[in-house]
């Protein structure tokens, strides 16, 4: 498994459905167009990205018309967790419909594997020339929904302001990504 | 004998830690012996089987599950969903659910008593 990607490195391109089928590109041409673009990772099986979902949400309300781009992205093997399959996310964002950003299967897991991504959630926050700014948990303690995925939102307030990211790296928690 | 209280855990879920707390600290408030409790560590699919265990954490007391998991929850190496009193999604399970089994189970040994 790739290492992954350090502060200060370059978002790896990508490209990957959501739920209605949509292509959606970071790097490559999709590079440039956004003030910051938030990459985590979730998925629909495990407690801790469901617990911080709602919060992660507020943040997406509160930042997207911000020039902030948000995509969730799922890697998990739906052979060995069926709830995470493409059917199921999409179910799921059909259900809800709360959710304003794309939901992204990634059935290869490479895009995982490139990020280095290891939990669900893992928060990853990209400047506007895609370089690594923060990576980590949305906040200190899934169970405490005051916290409000304070990290995240420092670290999109520094990037916004052109300033460093003071606490830019924690370490994420949750369910460790299910691989094949 | 089967204990009193079990708490069944699997290592990739986090939160195991803080429920086995909360599992201690409400038997010491319902004046329950620490050695009513067995912790078990749940790891692999075999021994999930065996066990029935739905997630991590589950805590037993008497053989039945504090918050029984529904009728189609598969068993299997997963980290548990818990639903709290107040509709929350949370991988703890309501500390209140916790204190009301330990504190029943409590009340029944001393009426056996």
């Amino acid at each position: 498994m790739s290492d992954g990607i350090s502060i200060g490195d370059r978002a790896p391109e990508f490209s990957l459905a959501d739920t209605s089928g949509a292509e959606h590109a970071v790097g490559g041409d999709g590079r440039g167009d956004a003030a910051a673009t938030v990459v985590y990772w979730t998925c629909n099986h495990c407690p801790y990205a469901l617990a911080w979902q709602p919060r992660i949400h507020d943040v997406v309300a509160d930042y997207g018309d911000r020039g902030v781009r948000f995509l969730a992205v799922n890697s998990n093997d739906p052979g060995r967790y069926p709830a995470d399959s493409p059917a199921a996310m999409a179910d799921r964002v059909e259900r809800e419909g709360v959710w304003e950003h794309p939901f992204l299967h990634d059935p290869t897991q490479e895009v995982a594997r490139a990020f280095g991504a290891q939990k669900t959630p893992d928060v990853f926050v990209f400047d506007r020339d895609l370089a690594l700014r923060y990576r980590g948990a949305p906040d200190g303690d899934y169970d405490d929904e005051e916290q409000r995925a304070g990290w995240l939102r420092e670290a999109l307030d520094a990037v916004l302001a052109g300033h460093e990211v003071d606490r830019d790296e924690t370490e994420p928690v949750g369910c460790s990504i299910k691989w094949r | 004998m089967e204990p009193a209280v079990e708490f069944l855990w699997w290592r990739e879920c986090p939160s195991w830690e803080r429920a086995l707390t909360i599992v201690r600290e409400e038997m010491e408030r319902a004046g329950l012996p620490a050695a009513h409790l067995r912790v078990a560590e749940v790891n692999d699919e075999a021994a999930a089987e065996r066990l029935g265990f739905p997630g991590s954490p589950t805590i037993r007391v008497r053989g039945e599950d504090i918050d029984p998991p529904g009728p189609d929850t598969p068993i299997g190496l997963t980290c548990r969903v818990y639903r709290r009193a107040d509709g929350r999604v949370s991988p703890l399970p309501d500390p209140e659910r916790v204190r009301s089994a330990l504190a029943a189970l409590a009340d029944e040994q001393g009426k056996c008593r």
